[in-house]
């Protein structure tokens, strides 16, 4: 396989580092007062970024000898990834402008730096890549977090999410020199073939923390800790992102390390994947019930999320992955839109409000947004007809055919208690006496996404031959 | 695709149409003002009023008509398909929904005046659940009709409901939701092990007598909730007590009926030795409910209240019924059902009528009405004695012959539910001494005028069809009949040894009739009997 090959399997990377680095020209020269080009050139290097997926990077197999894969998988999570990082992109400049003055041409810029490194988790075919990838992404995701460096809960999120995240990044090297130490390699395939025969003690131990850091990576309890400050104190547009983007691609990272690398440890990671799944689903739903700050409550519900998708990951069969992948698609336009609802959460000047009791009797003034919110909170706590419905069916599916009963009624048992704190948003906004009210609808784009995301979320129903036609694709690539 | 097939005597998709109409009309009352909304809710229902008249006369009751009638197919959403069929007993559960619906658009005509086409979307909104729950042919879309009705309910009694009403709607709602996401899991098994998601071949297919056992349980779990049975049975009195009139109605009259619906769709035929195995406890809980809910009623200071928990103790007759295991016991537990859902509804509805008048439920505060609104005393009679089950009411059908039918299986349960009638009787005309007897001791109570045309309009049709069911039950016997049969032949190789030793008499001849089938019937199970 020749280098150019390999250069075009990883077409996408490519567009968007270059588009990364010109854009950073631009901004550096002309200021903030290119912001406005500066997003939309760079949502049209994610656009392009995408349609390239269309060709080798899709299909080409191994790149670089194995560092990079350009998979079928790769391309599900890639889509997922490049749309989230544009919607926070098109929403991010009206939240800024009433925040701190206007939009600064470094956000889409860092943006798009953590996608290309999302997009080499979600490709890495070796430990290295896989850490090269998150770290790009982190570093970009760390200034994002404090990027209003005069809100103090926003430089506070900054340095948290950094000082945790380096102490996770360590566990994961950590993990990661064991394996190499035990198998003599870091790429997937050959950590795979060592382990096929039997899985030593350092082989173990190693799995076991590499699991811990990526546990960090996608909020698992009990590595959670940093979500809820880091959620609440970023400002909203990048809570969205962080919800969102970075969330499928850990998560899919995940799916891919344990399915290719370690496959034939199943008994070994498949017990702690169980457990990380039910500790996050308790422990998401319980401590939500007493928030008052829609951020928080929203962090603890990906939290809590993030154990059900690792319900179908525990199943440890296709049928699981490409439940996952399912999970995650419909989970990030549940998350997107709920966060666009929060973003029009403004008072009478138009600042945002972050109190859940502002939301009281929104139903009276504005009864579009209402109905959004019911539809994405009854969506997130999986009531049917919403497709929040179906993405649990699909992980509980998957758990049931692969035999783990057990775990499908605890975990199904537990989304009764993450219900709860769903329906008292609902119940905030239909059935409380009204609030002061919020300032008037916002811009085109965002009400239009939403309500895009809204109808997606409630006739969804009627993708899902497609739906599960791509997921079973990519979930085959990796069996 | 030519997988999409559409099979009835109407050849166009009824079933759909029901479904599709409220949930248009829905759409159209949230985006108008108050009078359009209720005019709105108003036709739709009453369209869709029509084209269950329609289903009913076209509905095949012949001999060799098939199971299930009007059934639509569309494999639309990959894992499960848009898979529609009635049988008897879903047709006369959808004709009860729909007959209902209009009843509770009017009954709201004035007592809501706040979020008018919110409220008329919702209600529109409810009744395509409903529907959908009893046609669904698709077990997975079954599930999604019957939990999505949750919605707009928690609506109707968060926002329109009375002073306590937050609490009532996260009672009603995690309730029930609990229980239900538990048979969400059996049914994954179930699909899993049967491969396939279509009710009719479930309802064939024989898992493992160990497997039926949690699998009956995880059901057992939602439809007991919903029911409800007794201890389970909580939440009802508050949803009642905080939901408006119309949500009560709709609560009483349908969505009860959904836990005893799917006690025979799902319970009785496709877990046959495990409901078996568990029939005593569905006695024992429900002779308790009997016993119990009806002391409790008896005892109520709220209208609304006692009505709620007569209606647990009807419902545990409903149950002795469906696990009565014989012709009579699931015709009776049906016959309940139907006559409840019009009794209870209408008494529910006569409680609106004196509360938008004085607003307040609190019995003492009334009597003597039956001096200055005499047409409200007679309907309210009517009810009360059709609710304690006199011969000639509905009520009375039902409960005669689930009793009837569980007195073979169990000599002592029918004895002890016997007693509810007893109770029930105490409770009713306790209730109604109270209300409408006695002197006009209370200056607002004497104020208070007989029924609007608008109120007569709603009681006068429950009034005639709870008179028809009692006079002329085979209406409604006729087309359930055979589908009654189907379930007791499935249970029959599991049903449990009955205590009744019935001696044989000298076997008639075997005629066509109704009564020669009820007559063949019993006399398959005194073979049984023998023979063990």
């Amino acid at each position: 396989m020749d280098m150019l090959t390999s250069l075009l399997m990883t077409t996408p990377e490519l567009v968007l580092t270059g588009a990364g680095l010109i854009l950073l020209m631009i901004s550096a020269f002309g200021g903030d007062s290119t912001a406005r080009i500066v997003s939309w050139l760079a949502i049209a290097a994610l656009l392009s970024a995408g349609l390239t997926l269309c060709g080798l990077p899709g299909t080409g197999g191994q790149a670089f000898d194995g560092l990079y894969q350009a998979d079928a998988f790769g391309v599900f999570a890639k889509v997922l990834i490049y749309a989230a990082a544009a919607v926070s992109i098109l929403v991010a400049p009206r939240f800024f402008a009433t925040t701190q003055g206007g939009m600064r041409a470094e956000y889409p810029i860092l943006i798009l730096f953590a996608t290309v490194g999302m997009g080499l988790m979600v490709s890495a075919g070796d430990m290295l890549t896989l850490y090269v990838g998150l770290e790009l992404n982190s570093l970009a995701s760390y200034v994002l977090a404090s990027f209003m460096r005069k809100d103090g809960r926003s430089a506070e999120a900054g340095l948290k999410y950094f000082v945790l995240g380096a102490l996770a990044s360590g566990i994961l090297l950590y993990g990661t020199s064991l394996l190499y130490g035990f198998t003599g390699s870091t790429s997937y395939d050959g950590i795979a073939t060592a382990m096929a025969d039997g899985l030593s003690n350092g082989e173990l131990f190693g799995l076991v923390f590499v699991l811990a850091g990526l546990a960090f990576k996608i909020s698992a309890v009990p590595f959670h800790m940093w979500t809820p400050d880091v959620y609440e104190g970023s400002p909203t547009p990048v809570t969205a992102f962080f919800a969102s983007a970075p969330k499928v691609a850990a998560i899919t990272l995940l799916i891919r390390v344990v399915t290719e690398a370690m496959g034939s440890a199943l008994d070994a990671w498949q017990q702690i994947i169980i457990f990380i799944a039910l500790a996050s689903i308790v422990f998401g739903a319980v401590a939500a019930i007493g928030q008052t700050n829609i951020k928080r409550l929203m962090a603890y519900s990906s939290i809590n999320n993030v154990g059900f998708a690792l319900i179908g990951l525990a199943a440890g069969t296709p049928e699981g992955v490409a439940a996952v992948l399912s999970y995650m698609a419909i989970y990030t336009i549940m998350t997107i839109g709920s966060f666009l609802c929060i973003m029009q959460m403004r008072d009478a000047e138009g600042r945002p409000v972050e109190d859940i009791a502002s939301l009281a009797g929104l139903s009276q003034s504005r009864k579009g947004l209402a109905a959004a919110f019911a539809i994405f909170m009854f969506s997130l706590a999986g009531i049917p007809p919403m497709m929040g419905f179906w993405a649990k069916f699909l992980v509980f599916d998957a758990a049931v055919g692969a035999g783990l009963t057990v775990l499908a009624v605890i975990g199904i048992a537990a989304s009764v208690i993450g219900a709860f704190y769903y329906l008292k948003i609902i119940k905030t906004v239909y059935f409380d006496e009204p609030a002061a009210a919020y300032a008037p609808a916002g811009s085109r784009i965002e009400n239009a996404i939403m309500a895009v995301a809204a109808t997606v979320i409630v006739l969804g129903y009627l993708l899902n031959p497609f739906l599960d036609r791509v997921t079973a694709t990519a979930a085959a690539s990796l069996f | 695709m030519g997988d999409y097939t559409i099979m009835n005597q109407l050849d166009f998709p009824i079933l759909s149409l029901m479904m599709a109409l409220p949930l248009a009309g829905a759409l159209a009352a949230l985006y108008s003002n108050a009078a359009t909304a209720r005019m709105i809710a108003l036709m739709v229902t009453l369209v869709n009023f029509v084209l269950g008249i329609v289903l009913w006369l076209n509905f095949d009751q012949g001999p060799s008509a098939p199971q299930w009638q009007f059934t639509e197919y569309a494999p639309l959403f990959s894992r499960f398909a848009w898979a529609m069929g009635i049988d008897g007993i879903a047709l006369l559960l959808i004709v009860l929904t729909v007959f209902l619906m209009p009843i509770c658009i009017l009954a709201s005509w004035e007592a809501i005046q706040k979020r008018v086409s919110e409220y008329m979307a919702a209600f529109l909104l409810m009744e395509t659940m409903m529907i959908g729950v009893f046609t669904a042919q698709d077990i997975f879309l079954f599930y999604i009709f019957f939990e999505a009705g949750l919605i707009p309910m928690y609506l109707i009694i968060g926002i329109w409901g009375g002073v306590n009403r937050i609490y009532a709607s996260y009672k009603f709602f995690l309730y029930t939701l609990l229980g239900s996401v538990l048979m969400l899991i059996a049914m994954l098994w179930m699909v899993n092990e049967a491969g396939t998601t279509e009710i009719p071949a479930l309802m064939a297919y024989n898992f493992d007598p160990k497997a039926q056992t949690w699998l009956w349980l995880a059901f057992f779990a939602s439809f007991a909730v919903k029911m409800p049975m007794w201890p389970v049975h909580t939440w009802l009195p508050d949803a009642h007590v905080q939901a408006p009139t119309a949500g009560s109605v709709i609560l009483a009259g349908v969505m009860l009926k959904m836990g005893g619906y799917g006690f025979i769709r799902f319970s009785l035929p496709m877990f046959p030795d495990a409901s078996a195995q568990f029939a005593w406890l569905v006695y024992g809980l429900s002779i308790v409910a009997v016993v119990y809910t009806s002391l409790v009623a008896l005892v109520q200071e709220d209208m609304k209240k006692l009505i709620a928990y007569s209606s647990v103790a009807h419902m545990a007759i409903v149950t002795v019924g469906l696990f009565a295991f014989n012709q009579a016991g699931l015709e009776g537990a049906m016959m309940v059902m139907l006559g409840h859902g019009l009794v209870a509804s209408a008494l529910f509805l006569c409680v609106g009528v004196i509360y938008d008048r004085l607003h307040t439920r609190e019995i003492s505060r009334y009597g003597g009405l039956s001096i200055n609104m005499p047409k409200y005393a007679l309907l309210f009679l009517l009810f009360t004695m059709a609710s304690i089950g006199l011969p000639g009411t509905s009520n009375f059908v039902g409960e005669f012959l689930a009793l009837m039918g569980v007195y073979q299986a169990s000599s002592f349960v029918a004895l002890i539910a016997t007693t509810g009638i007893i109770f029930g009787a105490a409770y009713m005309l306790y209730l109604y001494r109270r209300v409408c007897y006695g002197d006009l001791v209370h200056d607002d109570a004497r104020a208070m005028k007989d029924l609007s045309p608008r109120e007569l309009a709603i009681l006068l049709p429950v009034a005639a069809a709870t008179l028809w069911m009692g006079v002329y039950p085979e209406s409604f016997l006729a087309p359930m009949r055979a589908d009654i049969r189907a379930v007791v032949e499935r249970v029959a190789p599991a049903k449990p040894e009955g205590d009744a030793k019935l001696t044989p008499g000298t076997p008639q001849p075997a005629s066509h009739d109704a009564h020669g089938e009820g007559h063949a019937a019993s006399a398959t199970s005194e073979h049984a009997g023998e023979a063990h």
